[in-house]
C-alpha cells in the first residue's frame, strides 16, 4: 500500500518534528487546562453544575485547543518551508491531506487523553468510560478534517492564526452540537445506543467532510 | 463595456413592481390572523428574505464549483457578488426574525431552529467576506473563496439537523407563532413576497456583478497606463 505508507510518513515526520520541540502538544495541554480553569471560576463547577456543564465544557476546551494545534501544525510547514518539500515529493496531494490531518488527529487525541482523565478527576464527573472516549475521537475526526483543510488556507493568509477559528467554529457547529449531547447523555448514565441519532450525525459528518476535504485540498494548495 | 444596461433596468423595474405589489398585498390583501394579529404581516417579507439568503449562498455553492473546473474569473465575481447579496438579505431575516419574536414570544431571541440557522448562516459568510479580504491575490482570494463556499454549503443540512434536533431535545421552546394555518389569501401574498425578493435578489446580484466588473475593468486601465 504505498498510500498508506506515504502517509504515514507525513505523520512519523509531524510526530519526529513535534517530540524534539514539543511546543504544539505542550501549548494546547497548558491551554486546555487554562481553560479548565477559567471555566471552573466562571461556572462555580462543582457538584450537579459540574455534570450538567462538563460536556459542553470539555467540547469547548478541544475545540479551541484544536485551533491552536491546527493552525501551528501548518505554519510550522511553511515557516521551514516543508510545505514545498511535500509538494515536490512525488505524491498525491490527498496523501497530503490525509497525513496531515491524521497528524492533527493524534495531537488533538494525545490532548484529550490528559483532558479527560483531569476533567473526570477534578470536577468529579464520569468521564472515563470507553463511550466517552470513542465519542470523543469520533467528534474529533470530523474537526480535524476540517480544521486542515481551513488551516492550509487561513495561513496562506495575512491573517493567519487569528482567520482560523473564524473560519473554524461555525463549520464545526454540528459535531460540536452532536458530540456535546453524546456526550451529555453518557455522563448522565445512558447508552450510545440512546444517543443513536447524535452519534449518526457525527459519522455523517465526518464522512461528508472528509470526503470534501479529499476533493478540494487539492485546490488549496496548489501554487 | 457598455454604461448603459436595459436588460438590468427592466429587471430592476420588474423587481420594483412586484416588491410594491407584494407591500400592498402583506398590508391591504392577506388576512390579519387571529392569534397573532398584525405582528404577523412581518412573516411574509421574514421568509422571503431567509430564502433569498439560502439561494444566494447555493449559488455561491455552485459559483464556487464552476470556478474551480473553469477558472474563469467570472464565476468568481458571482460567487462574491451572490455572497454579499445573500448575506444582507438573511441579515434581514434575522433581524425581522427577532423583530416578530418580541410580541409573539415576549423575547427578541429565541433560540427557534430557523432563526438559529439563520444567524449560523450569517456568521459563515461573514468568515467568507473576512477570508476573501485576507488573502493576497486575485487568482489565489479566488480559489480559497470556491473551497469555503464549497464546504460551507455543505455543512449547512447538517447544521440544520442538528439544531432542530438540539431545540426538540431540550421542550422549553416557548410555544405558539410556531406553526399557523395558512388561508389561500395568505399563500397568494408570500408567493408575490418570494417572487419580488427573488427578482431583487436578481437585481441586486446583476448590479454587484456589474460593479466588480467596473473595478475589474479600472485596475485594467490603471495598469496599462503605468
Amino acid at each position: 500500500m504505498e498510500f498508506l505508507d506515504k502517509m504515514w510518513a507525513i505523520v512519523v515526520k509531524d510526530m519526529a518534528t513535534e517530540w524534539h520541540t514539543r511546543e504544539m502538544v505542550s501549548a494546547m495541554l497548558v491551554f486546555a487546562v487554562l481553560a479548565l480553569l477559567v471555566f471552573s471560576f466562571a461556572l462555580d463547577l462543582r457538584g450537579a453544575v459540574a455534570r450538567a456543564a462538563a460536556p459542553g465544557v470539555l467540547w469547548a476546551t478541544v475545540a479551541f485547543a484544536g485551533t491552536l494545534g491546527l493552525s501551528r501544525s501548518l505554519v510550522r510547514e511553511q515557516q521551514t518551508g516543508c510545505i514545498d518539500g511535500l509538494l515536490l515529493a512525488p505524491m498525491d496531494r490527498t496523501t497530503i491531506f490525509f497525513g496531515k490531518a491524521l497528524g492533527n488527529f493524534f495531537f488533538m487525541a494525545i490532548v484529550e487523553g490528559v483532558l479527560l482523565p483531569l476533567f473526570a478527576g477534578l470536577f468529579n464527573v464520569p468521564l472515563l468510560h470507553p463511550d466517552v472516549l470513542l465519542v470523543t475521537l469520533l467528534g474529533t475526526v470530523g474537526y480535524a478534517a476540517v480544521g486542515t483543510l481551513l488551516a492550509a488556507m487561513a495561513v496562506n493568509t495575512r491573517a493567519r492564526e487569528v482567520l482560523l477559528p473564524v473560519l473554524l467554529l461555525p463549520l464545526a457547529f454540528p459535531v460540536l452540537i452532536a458530540a456535546v449531547q453524546t456526550t451529555g447523555t453518557l455522563v448522565e448514565g445512558g447508552t450510545l445506543a440512546e444517543a443513536g441519532g447524535w452519534v449518526r450525525l457525527i459519522i455523517v459528518y465526518d464522512l461528508l467532510i472528509v470526503a470534501v476535504a479529499t476533493l478540494t485540498f487539492g485546490y488549496v494548495l496548489e501554487e | 463595456m457598455r454604461h448603459r444596461d436595459l436588460p438590468g433596468f427592466i429587471l430592476a423595474l420588474a423587481a420594483a413592481v412586484v416588491v410594491l405589489t407584494a407591500l400592498g398585498m402583506v398590508f391591504l390583501y392577506a388576512p390579519r390572523e387571529a392569534t397573532m394579529g398584525d405582528v404577523q404581516r412581518i412573516f411574509y417579507f421574514h421568509v422571503s428574505s431567509a430564502w433569498v439568503g439560502f439561494f444566494g449562498f447555493f449559488v455561491t455553492f455552485l459559483a464556487g464549483i464552476l470556478y474551480l473546473i473553469r477558472r474563469e474569473r467570472r464565476w468568481d465575481i458571482l460567487a462574491l457578488s451572490s455572497v454579499e447579496v445573500g448575506l444582507t438579505f438573511i441579515a434581514m431575516a434575522v433581524l425581522t426574525g427577532s423583530l416578530w419574536a418580541r410580541p409573539v414570544w415576549g423575547t427578541y431571541w429565541t433560540w427557534e431552529p430557523r432563526l438559529t440557522i439563520s444567524a449560523v448562516q450569517l456568521l459563515i459568510y461573514i468568515a467568507y467576506g473576512m477570508l476573501r479580504r485576507a488573502v493576497e491575490g486575485a487568482e489565489r482570494q479566488a480559489r480559497f473563496a470556491a473551497v469555503y463556499g464549497i464546504v460551507a454549503f455543505v455543512t449547512v443540512p447538517l447544521s440544520w439537523f442538528a439544531i432542530r434536533w438540539w431545540r426538540t431535545i431540550h421542550p422549553e421552546i416557548l410555544s405558539g407563532g410556531g406553526d399557523m394555518a395558512l388561508t389561500p389569501k395568505m399563500v397568494q401574498t408570500l408567493l408575490v413576497s418570494l417572487a419580488g425578493f427573488t427578482l431583487l435578489y436578481a437585481t441586486l446580484l446583476r448590479q454587484r456583478i456589474r460593479l466588480e466588473r467596473f473595478s475589474d475593468a479600472l485596475a485594467l486601465l490603471r495598469r496599462s497606463e503605468t
